[in-house]
């Protein structure tokens, strides 16, 4: 079986948790093993994956999983893992899935293959690829133990569209005990106003030096505001700058991201950041200088002032996406 | 508090990486080596935690004779002592294999630790996987992508960056805390702090000596194949004033690039 953990967030279960479930059910299907799910979260919620098609969920509930801990959840995960011995174990590549995997695999005894942008089966068994160097070197690589521990990037994988609810949810109580988990989640604390993180948004709007103050990234947020699940990302330096928090920096040293759009404005493109956003699947850039090297990575360039061409955009989007 | 921070020797970030896909490795010539710019973060943590707190603050390397340089830059900001566990094996992208290493080191040569500080993610390998592997491995509680640290006594609040908010988490000592941007801002070190870690002695210990099994010791990463990104093609400029590029834009990412 191909195990995947599904993230919950108030009650709801994540996008890229989905993502990782449909290219587990795939990779299961080459290899002729069933896709199961592992959720912690409400009864609702694990009665609706089913519509996935995974052959089980199996809920997990304990006292000691009230607050997510990476500790108490790859106990959790790892007590599943021994009864059921999934040949792998899918995880998203979000937040939760970067702190939980690693920590679930050296449980196993298992290394783990991070932030996955291809998984294949090949001589019957699994071999993943996955960005280094922010994406300046592409590694394709098996794991030589069992189970297979994999984080998914969010945002590549394809969704396989809900069917007729087939599978049966599993009820469990994992021995988690109490006291052996040390160190929880206490709180969540919201940014504000801020819904969607660069590394999930299908659309990011970034700026970088050339837009010259922070008052002017207003102007990407009321871009972003117009797109359908957009963020506002930037470069180092508008964020070394202070222009704008670092939660925002995207490339080697913020957060590699692979939307489905992405503009940088006012952005030369340094290689450290075309390496963090180079995967993105269409890339516009604008820019004054027709040499910047943002452009040799751009799909749709403009050469020009980003202030004229921002509220010139805004209007166009408006039109169009009203349409 | 006795504070360890695991620091890695890693290309820097504007490196322009060549790859040798006979070796399946990344050709070194030519390259600038660094401290992972996210282990900076640490060493500063350490270094205002020892400050407030009092205690000592070790740097350790897991990796070549070279990383030495990387432990003089973080003794040279200030770290009291620096140990490299000397490990000959090229990058591997095994990240189970270094956690075992460190996990290793802490229980046999300084099971007093209270904090393990380590960057989020180290340039390169791109994992961000052994900060959580040491912690199971040891036992230890997590917090991971951090910004803030208190520490108060035995026990600890960290605040880490998830999508779109940030979570507390509270834990106990000891414990695994691996650092984000914005957690400090690191200090340049001084003409002084560099003489004095010129001086300083660091003990090697080869990877062999801490008496891993050679079964743990084993990589379980089976490298296929290294790659270069496919190159893109040249991209449209789109010429006209602001007005006429902003719509043959939104009319191409519509139309052609079926994005929007």
């Amino acid at each position: 079986m191909i195990l995947t953990f599904i993230e919950t967030r108030d009650g709801k279960v994540k996008k890229s948790s989905l993502e990782a479930l449909s290219e587990a059910k795939r990779r299961a299907a080459e290899l002729g093993l069933p896709a199961a799910a592992a959720l912690v979260g409400p009864a609702e919620a694990a009665a609706d994956l089913l519509k996935y098609g995974p052959s089980a969920v199996f809920h997990l509930e304990a006292p000691a999983l009230a607050a997510y801990s990476a500790q108490g959840f790859a106990m959790a995960l790892a007590d599943l893992a021994k009864d059921v011995s999934p040949r792998a174990i899918f995880l998203a590549g979000t937040a939760m899935g970067r702190d939980l995997g690693p920590r679930l695999a050296a449980r196993l005894g298992v290394s783990i293959a991070s932030d996955c942008t291809k998984v294949a089966v090949e001589n019957g068994g699994l071999v993943f690829t996955r960005p280094i160097y922010a994406g300046k070197a592409f590694l394709t690589f098996s794991l030589k133990a069992s189970p297979a521990v994999a984080t998914l990037r969010p945002n590549v994988f394809p969704l396989i569209a809900p069917e007729a609810p087939a599978g049966e949810v599993v009820r469990r109580e994992p021995a988690v005990a109490e006291g052996a988990v040390k160190g929880w989640v206490a709180e969540i604390l919201r940014e504000k106003g801020e819904t969607i993180d660069v590394a999930e948004a299908d659309i990011i709007v970034s700026g970088g030096r050339g837009m010259k103050g922070p008052e002017n990234f207003a102007l990407l947020e009321e871009l972003a505001a117009i797109l359908p699940r957009a963020a506002v990302g930037a470069s180092r330096s508008a964020v070394d700058s202070g222009w704008i928090g670092h939660a925002h920096q995207v490339g080697q040293t913020g957060k590699t991201v692979s939307p489905t759009l992405y503009f940088a404005f006012g952005i030369s493109g340094a290689i450290q950041h075309l390496a963090g956003m180079s995967s993105s699947k269409v890339i516009v850039a604008v820019n004054r200088d027709a040499e910047a090297p943002i452009f040799k990575a751009a799909d749709y360039g403009i050469v020009g002032d980003l202030f004229a061409v921002i509220p010139a955009l805004k209007t166009e989007l408006k039109k169009t996406l009203a349409e | 508090m006795n504070i360890l921070v695991f620091v890695k020797r890693v290309p820097d970030t504007e490196s322009k990486i060549r790859i040798n896909r006979e070796a399946k490795a990344v050709a070194e010539e030519g390259l600038n080596f660094v401290i992972s710019p996210n282990d900076e973060y640490a060493v500063e943590e350490a270094l205002r935690l020892r400050e407030a707190k009092g205690g000592r603050v070790t740097v350790v390397s897991v990796g070549p004779e070279e990383a030495l340089t990387t432990l003089r830059k973080a003794l040279a900001m200030g770290a009291d002592e620096a140990i490299l566990l000397k490990d000959d094996l090229k990058e591997a992208y095994d990240p189970l294999r270094t956690a075992r290493v460190i996990a290793r080191y802490v229980r046999t040569k300084d099971p007093s630790a209270d904090l393990l500080l380590f960057g989020r993610m180290s340039v390169g390998a791109d994992n961000s996987a052994v900060p959580a592997m040491a912690a199971e491995l040891l036992g230890f509680p997590q917090a991971g992508v951090v910004t803030k640290l208190e520490i108060e006594g035995a026990s600890g609040t960290a605040l880490r960056e998830i999508e779109g908010a940030v979570e507390k988490i509270a834990f106990s000592l000891p414990a695994v805390v691996s650092a984000q941007k914005g957690l400090n801002e690191p200090r340049y070190e001084t003409l002084k702090g560099i003489m004095a870690a010129k001086r300083k002695t660091i003990p090697i210990i080869p990877v062999a000596e801490l008496g891993l099994a050679p079964e743990e010791a084993a990589l379980q990463v089976e490298v296929v194949s290294l790659e270069a990104p496919a190159a893109k093609q040249a991209g449209k400029i789109i010429p006209g004033t602001p007005e006429e590029a902003a719509a043959a834009l939104v009319a191409a990412l519509r139309n052609e690039a079926k994005v929007i």
